[in-house]
């Protein structure tokens, strides 16, 4: 029997005060024009709101956008509160105006990817597509 | 009963949200766990618990109306279950889920419970999964379940007919567009809710419906069409208490358990449908491929011996 896979869930929330959403949404159009599930929060959440959703909806990935400059504070925050929360198995992506030096350092915050306002969208989707079917493969295995 | 689907329901009765988030995707994602943890689940909580389905044309407030009633709900102590409704795109399959923007002051709240769902184009097919997500929230101590949904085609008639009590949300100023729904809407809703009833147009509007349930409101003497500002909070208690007088007038006749009753036969089929269809799909190539398509069905349905 061939099991026809459902689609990717994913969430795409803007963490902080920062209203710039062209982003956010240009990255979850793409997304659905994919063929992703696409969750959006919307602008001003807390790293808590993010993560309690993302938990709740069972999202495969996250996705996080900040053009404030708190995106060290403010991604990290997210993972932290998804692995309180017992999602520690759900990556973490982010983007925006990121520093090239930040990138490191978030990465090693338990950051998946960073991408940059020069990434590709067919980068940031592969990167989506490839965090998801780990994602479900870690869940399938359990 | 395999070691995950124990652990799902245990979850479940500790109101764990992650344990509701994945028993929800297994049943969506017709895991191997999903049947045993279906039969598992708390008959008495899924009997007690009250449905409402919240439908209407896009812009008409049903995702502002949904937070206000969560937070009357939330007020009144009860657990609350979301199941928000969107449509799929056609071409892609994907979907922006974004129903919740309006829900978000109750994200940190852990009795209120919101799960997202896509159509993912298959008439009947999320009618399915939205049935048991009902169950699931409701075997997760869920009393209320709300199901939010644009009202305006077959599929999402079909999820509203999994509620006990639906409401039609509308609002002044959409026109032609209520004109169209009248005769779906008298067949398919218990109220009917003007939304944004501080704007010009709402008493004529209201008059217009109360023409068209003048008959529903005799039944039960409750009245069926009131007004809201969902946005103000204005009207949404007494929205609530009529549906509290409904709901109590519904079970005590019987009406509600023979909803019920109908919705599970839907489903059913619904589902046979569902399991059936990758089956039919990979069979298909057997028959011969160029008969109409007519002719083709029932060579399927011979190889499959179901006559």
């Amino acid at each position: 029997m061939t099991t026809q896979q459902t689609p990717y869930r994913v969430l795409i929330g803007k963490p902080g005060l920062d209203g710039h959403d062209r982003g956010a949404k240009f990255i979850a159009r793409a997304l659905r024009d994919e063929g992703f599930e696409v969750i959006y929060t919307g602008i001003r959440r807390t790293a808590a709101e993010i993560a309690a959703t993302a938990i709740q909806e069972d999202v495969d990935v996250v996705g996080l956008s900040s053009l404030s400059g708190a995106h060290l504070r403010l991604f990290p925050e997210v993972v932290r509160e998804l692995k309180d929360r017992g999602g520690a198995d759900i990556p973490v992506l982010g983007g925006g105006v990121i520093p090239d030096e930040d990138i490191e350092l978030l990465l090693k915050e338990g950051l998946n990817a960073i991408f940059t306002s020069g990434t590709p969208a067919d980068t940031i989707i592969q990167s989506f597509t490839t965090a998801s079917q780990q994602h479900r493969d870690h869940d399938a295995q359990k | 009963m395999t070691p995950k689907s124990n652990a799902l329901l245990a979850g479940l009765k500790n109101h764990d949200p992650r344990a509701i988030g994945r028993a929800i995707s297994a049943v969506e994602n017709n895991t191997a766990e999903a049947a045993a943890l279906l039969s598992a689940l708390d008959r008495d909580l899924i009997d007690n618990v009250l449905v409402l389905g919240i439908t209407g044309p896009p812009g008409a407030g049903k995702s502002t109306l949904t937070s206000s009633l969560i937070r009357r709900l939330r007020e009144q102590k009860k657990r609350v279950g979301i199941i928000a409704v969107d449509p799929s795109s056609p071409i892609s399959g994907g979907a922006i889920l974004g129903d919740r923007i309006r829900m978000m002051e109750h994200a940190l709240d852990p009795d209120v419970v919101v799960r997202s769902m896509a159509t993912r184009g298959r008439l009947g097919g999320l009618c399915a999964s939205a049935g048991a997500a009902v169950r699931i929230m409701a075997a997760s101590g869920c009393e209320v379940i709300l199901i939010e949904t644009v009202g305006v085609g077959q599929s999402e008639m079909d999820i509203v007919r999994l509620a006990d009590i639906t409401l039609m949300v509308l609002a002044p100023g959409f026109g032609d567009d209520i004109q169209a729904m009248k005769a779906g809407l008298l067949e398919v809703a218990d109220f009917l809710v003007v939304n944004k009833s501080d704007m010009a147009g709402a008493e004529a509007l209201c008059m217009d419906m109360e023409q068209i349930f003048s008959a529903k409101e005799e039944e039960s003497e409750i009245k069926r069409v009131l007004q809201t500002v969902a946005t103000e909070n204005m009207g949404i208690s007494t929205l609530l208490d009529s549906v509290d007088r409904f709901a109590h007038y519904i079970t005590a006749n019987g009406i509600k358990e023979k909803r019920r009753d109908k919705a599970l036969d839907a489903e059913t089929i619904d589902w046979v449908i569902e399991m059936l269809r990758p089956k039919f799909i990979q069979t298909m190539t057997e028959c011969s491929e160029k008969s109409d398509p007519r002719v083709r069905a029932q060579e399927l349905i011979n190889t499959f011996k179901l006559q």
